[in-house]
């Protein structure tokens, strides 16, 4: 199955994209799309303690199941206001 | 205008204020946070902000349905900036209008509280010899710990 990743501020520089798709096997979870992010960008890693994640833009956990043609996001820490 | 937007464009207090319907009510609280030209011994050149845009619309709307369960009766209004914003500009108004004055300056203090909480919106801050990417808090809007500690400050 296919999946969209969104990534923001920190982390989509590490990454050199914002949105990239990816093809997964199912079942998946975020942390198994994390998991494959890390192992093509381990600098990545770091930001696992310290980010939130979401699907289809709503706040979501890294246990979340993940369906074909989800969107999931990758949120490091927030600086609004 | 709605209640809550993101928006490139300059934002307007006078328009939220009319939006919240500043006019029918007793007291009304805003908050606008403005650019300053220095930021951790940096000399700030201008802020870009990010947005994770369809989720922070949802994340202001539940602040303010929190700040509305919080201090019913209160109405309350959130415009943030986002892109390139220059010193000085305005990158967040918030207003809060309610029959009674105290619950118009916790429900708008907890607002900006909320959102450096909960609101996917990173500033990326253009200093003199660099630039840096803003971390702060870890969004997670089920934590009742920092909801309580935004309503604890909201009442100080």
């Amino acid at each position: 199955m296919r999946v969209t990743v969104r990534l923001f501020a920190r982390l989509r520089d590490l990454t050199g994209s914002g949105e990239l798709v990816r093809d997964v096997t199912a079942p998946a979870t975020v942390q198994a799309i994390w998991g494959a992010l890390v192992a093509e960008v381990p600098a990545l890693a770091q930001y696992e303690k310290t980010m939130s994640v979401a699907v289809n833009a709503e706040y979501s956990t890294m246990a979340a199941a993940v369906s074909d043609g989800d969107e999931v996001a990758f949120l490091p820490p927030v600086s609004g206001g | 205008m709605p209640l809550v937007a993101l928006t490139a464009q300059p934002l307007d207090l006078q328009a939220l204020m009319a939006e919240v319907g500043a006019d029918r009510v007793g007291a009304i609280a805003a908050f606008a946070g403005l650019v300053r030209d220095h930021n951790q011994g940096h000399r700030v050149r201008f802020l870009e902000y990010e947005a994770y845009e369809p989720l922070a619309i949802r994340a202001l709307g539940r602040i303010l349905e929190e700040a509305g369960t919080a201090w019913p009766g209160t109405r309350l209004g959130v415009h943030h900036r986002t892109g390139r914003i220059e010193i000085g500009e305005t990158s967040i108004i918030i207003v809060a209008a309610s029959p009674h004055r105290a619950d118009a300056f916790a429900a708008c203090r907890y607002t900006i509280e909320r959102v450096k909480q909960i609101v996917p919106i990173w500033k990326h801050e253009h200093f003199d010899g660099g630039e840096v990417w803003l971390e702060g808090a870890t969004a997670n809007p089920d934590d009742e710990d920092a909801r309580q500690a935004a309503h604890r400050i909201a009442c100080a």
